[in-house]
């Protein structure tokens, strides 16, 4: 006998626990499904535990800078194990959390692998047999995506790794090969630098971060050069040999052929859908490009059948993942919401420097046909960055000519990643050159610069 | 003091409305969200709900009256402990001195005109600076305007999709009928609305008329298997061919898909396209967004829905308001030819005719074919000959080759 409920969600990562926690605040009886552990990749391999990763990175970085603050000290080591330790010590502290966050908003937890097993019906897996059957009209598909394997490039955990392994090394690799640039492997890039391993990037695209601004991607190209970073853009792995004592890669560049020899690689090339073994070709829910098909309320056109996050396609942010998931359930429960603006989703990434976006890049912009005015302002003429000793960066906007319509902010420098949030809510209210002009900005911060910028649209820059 | 409810201005054309019906009676209990009242509107009969809790004290406008100005009291809501008598005290009329919009002014008035009261009572206008610049670059009043964004905030989308509304009170007064013999039948909004528009269209707008001859062999036998296989799932008409035709042409030659003001040309973003529907008492285009990303089953089904809605008076206004192109279709009737009229503020309208046996001459020889006349009505101010031609010559490619349609 199934049991029954209002709301099923398969996965509990930032999409399904939000949609649930949602759904329950709607009054439904609502159920998160989930295999591994609660809050997803963002919350145990994603997000929180590369971020704990990249602040020891950091504290490390500031250490040996020390002299430039007036403190002197010797003998400075770090040990890995520890700062991995801290790291998984965060993502499960988070993760608890999550349980807690559920439980308190009573939504049923239930162990297992969820499977459509017929309409409106869920079956739960475990250990390779059925342990739940679950029915509701509203069943939400949030099981998210993982690593793409490149062929030839397989990763085995051992001496090829995906952000997993990358995330628990049990000591610094000597010589790492990352091979992708967008944010994953440029985090780790930062990382493992800092902590200082020897770091080649390999990038198919013609530039790094390629779905930033491209001027963004030249200054962040630079800054991690200038780390000593080796950057080769317009390249490809065409092939890896396993040595005695790690990886001997092959790697056609605009240069011609070259080849390094590196203690570990870490495959960082894109991402695919968790479509499989969820039932979804039985129940006529339509598969593109490993991503399931759905609206923009996360409807997949087979009644009751939701998808939202990962599952349903870029950009794969966790934000994204539960802005869908509350708008699907608040659609279940009629409650008319808007649907999302994808153009004002912003994208963070957390090396050193960070890099922080939101919005239309100036080459997507003009590639619409928009006359646009574009705005700059340098960390090098802002007092508090040149106070924190982070006098490089940049903070550029775009705006329409016609309209003043603001498009779209690029950020490069210190506490970007804070910063953008200001722009997003600009970009959301549909805000204009001349009304972020007029709006006060406090003295003395990094988001002066985000004023200056605006102002540099108008003519009125002050500070550069 | 007890509350009063006002005439809201349900749409951004309404300067008055009919009072429908009363759906609650004095002394009925009202709590907030209460549908109240019903609203006749310009083209749709829309249900009042009532913004403030307590006791229907007195119904001050009775059900069936026509010409209720927008923003007069039309009923009051005694608060909770408050006595009937409390009516007796409060002005019957006019809530506040609220400007008409047509009136004149007086000479040494104020440059800035008070922005009328928003439906919900307040005065100022809720919108996005972006949704200010553009409204006040067309020349538009943002109190004329009704929101989609959050708490009814107006957003840039609701001035993209605008629809100016007609000049008010420039028309030279109509004079009275004389007395001859017959009924007079007054007018419903409806009525009075499509008399409007359509003299203002043909007053303002150069027209000119393109026409083309359609061979629909292939794409009535494309229509009869499809449905053959349909079940109950779907039936496609002819017209359901031609809004897709149309949605596909006004993505293949854009320019169409345009509006003319003062400003400048508006070049619309999305394929929105509307569909004249005959209803006892007039006209009305509800309209199929995004058409050109629609099927033909989900556009058929989609229109029969609002064909219904629209035949029961039940459209609301974001069914019916914007659009880029319109179609009307008479082939039913069978009409071969007809000139359609603009409807502003779109750049186009295509007349469609019956589909009919007609000789053809093809390779030297005359056969039978089935042609479907259509002519394109296009505003001249922003489409040129030629683009209406290349416009039209692409719906008649979709429809002498529907499979290309499926691409």
């Amino acid at each position: 006998m199934a049991d029954r409920y209002d709301l099923l969600v398969v996965g509990g990562g930032p999409g399904g626990y939000v949609a649930a926690i949602r759904a329950a605040q709607l009054g439904m009886k609502a159920v998160v499904v989930e295999a591994e552990h609660l809050g997803g990749i963002c919350l145990n391999w994603g997000c929180i535990p590369t971020k704990a990763l990249l602040r020891s990175s950091e504290i490390f970085h500031l250490l040996q800078h020390l002299d430039e603050f007036g403190f002197s000290a010797d003998n400075i080591r770090f040990d890995m194990g520890k700062v991995v330790a801290r790291s998984r010590k965060v993502a499960k502290k988070l993760s608890l959390g999550v349980a807690h966050l559920l439980k308190k908003n009573k939504v049923t937890v239930i162990d297992g692998r969820g499977r459509l097993s017929g309409p409106g019906t869920l079956a739960v897996e475990k250990d390779g047999r059925i342990v739940a059957e679950l029915q509701a009209p509203h069943i939400v598909l949030a099981t998210g995506a993982r690593a793409r394997q490149l062929p030839g490039l397989e990763a085995d955990g051992e001496r090829i790794w995906t952000y997993r392994e990358a995330m628990v090394p049990a000591a610094l690799p000597k010589s790492l090969l990352i091979v992708g640039s967008g944010a994953i492997g440029i985090e780790f890039a930062s990382f493992y630098r800092s902590m200082g391993a020897e770091v080649t990037v390999v990038e198919l695209l013609d530039r790094i971060l390629p779905v930033e601004d491209e001027e963004i991607s030249d200054l962040a190209a630079k800054a991690f050069r200038k780390q000593g970073m080796t950057l080769l853009t317009s390249s490809k792995v065409t092939s890896v040999k396993k040595t005695s004592d790690g990886i001997s890669a092959v790697l056609a560049t605009p240069e011609g052929e070259r080849k390094i020899d590196v203690e570990k690689v870490i495959s960082a090339v894109g991402i695919v859908g968790n479509v499989e073994n969820l039932g979804l070709e039985a129940a006529g829910v339509k598969v593109e490009k490993t991503h399931v098909v759905a609206n923009d309320f996360g409807e997949t056109g087979v009644k009751g059948i939701y998808a939202i996050g990962d599952l349903v396609g870029p950009p794969w942010l966790a934000h994204k993942a539960s802005h869908e998931g509350v708008v699907c359930v608040e659609h279940i429960a009629g409650k008319h919401p808007h649907a999302m603006d994808k153009s004002a989703i912003p994208g963070c990434t957390y090396s050193m420097p960070q890099v922080a976006s939101v919005g239309l890049t100036e080459a997507r912009a003009r590639a619409d046909g928009r006359e646009v005015r574009v705005g700059r302002f340098p960390y090098a003429g802002n007092g508090k960055a040149i106070a924190l000793g982070e006098a490089e960066g940049l903070v550029k906007t775009v705006f329409d000519a016609k309209t003043g319509e603001f498009l779209g902010a690029h950020m490069i420098g210190a506490e970007v990643t804070e910063l953008i949030q200001g722009y997003v809510v600009a970009k959301t209210h549909e805000t204009t050159a001349e009304a972020l002009a007029e709006t006060i900005f406090p003295h003395p911060t990094l988001s002066e610069m985000m004023h200056e910028s605006v102002l540099d649209v108008l003519g009125k820059r002050i500070h550069f | 003091m007890p509350i009063p409810v006002t005439m809201p201005a349900l749409s951004p054309t309404m300067t008055e409305g009919r009072l429908a019906a009363w759906r609650k009676r004095e002394g009925d209990a009202v709590s907030p969200g209460d549908v109240i009242a019903e609203i006749e509107t310009d083209k749709a009969t829309m249900e009042l709900e009532a913004v403030d809790g307590g006791t229907l004290g007195k119904i001050v406008v009775p059900a069936g009256s026509a010409g209720v100005k927008v923003n007069d009291v039309i009923a009051m809501i005694l608060e909770e402990g408050e006595d009937a008598a409390a009516l007796a005290k409060t002005p019957a009329k006019k809530v506040a001195p609220a400007p008409a919009p047509a009136v004149a002014q007086p000479v040494d008035a104020p440059k800035a005109q008070p922005a009328a009261p928003r439906a919900d009572g307040s005065a100022r206008a809720f919108a996005s600076p972006l949704a200010r610049k553009l409204a006040k670059d067309a020349g538009v009043d943002l109190n004329s305007l009704t929101g989609s964004g959050p708490g009814g905030r107006i957003v840039q989308r609701d001035v993209a999709v605008l629809q100016v509304a007609p000049a008010q009170a420039k028309a030279p007064a109509v004079p009275p009928m004389a007395a001859e013999a017959g009924t007079l039948l007054p007018h419903n909004n409806i009525r009075r609305i499509t008399a409007e528009r359509l003299t203002e269209a043909w007053r303002t707008i150069p027209h000119i008329y393109l026409t083309a001859d359609c061979v629909i062999d292939e794409l009535m036998r494309a229509r009869a298997n499809l449905n053959e296989r349909a079940g109950d799932l779907y039936k496609l008409s002819v017209n359901d061919f031609v809004i897709r035709a149309v949605a596909f042409a006004l993505r293949k030659v854009p320019e169409m898909n345009a509006q003319y003001s003062a400003a400048g040309t508006l070049q619309l973003s999305s394929v929105d396209v509307a569909v004249a529907v005959a209803l006892k008492n007039g006209l009305i285009t509800p309209i199929i967004r995004r058409a050109d990303q629609k099927g033909l089953a989900e556009i058929s089904t989609e229109m029969r829905a609002l064909a219904e809605k629209a035949k029961a008076g039940k459209l609301m206004p974001e069914e019916y308001q914007g659009g880029g192109f319109s179609i009307s279709n008479l082939g039913m009737f069978g009409v071969k030819q007809f000139n359609a009229i603009v409807n502003p503020p779109q750049a186009g309208i295509l007349a469609v005719g019956a589909g009919e046996p007609r000789a053809v001459v093809r390779d030297g020889a005359v056969v039978v074919a089935t042609v479907m006349t259509c002519t394109l009505s296009c505003d001249h101010r922003v489409v040129d000959g030629a683009t209406g031609a290349r416009f039209l010559s692409a719906v008649r490619g979709f429809l002498e080759e529907p499979m290309t349609m499926l691409l």
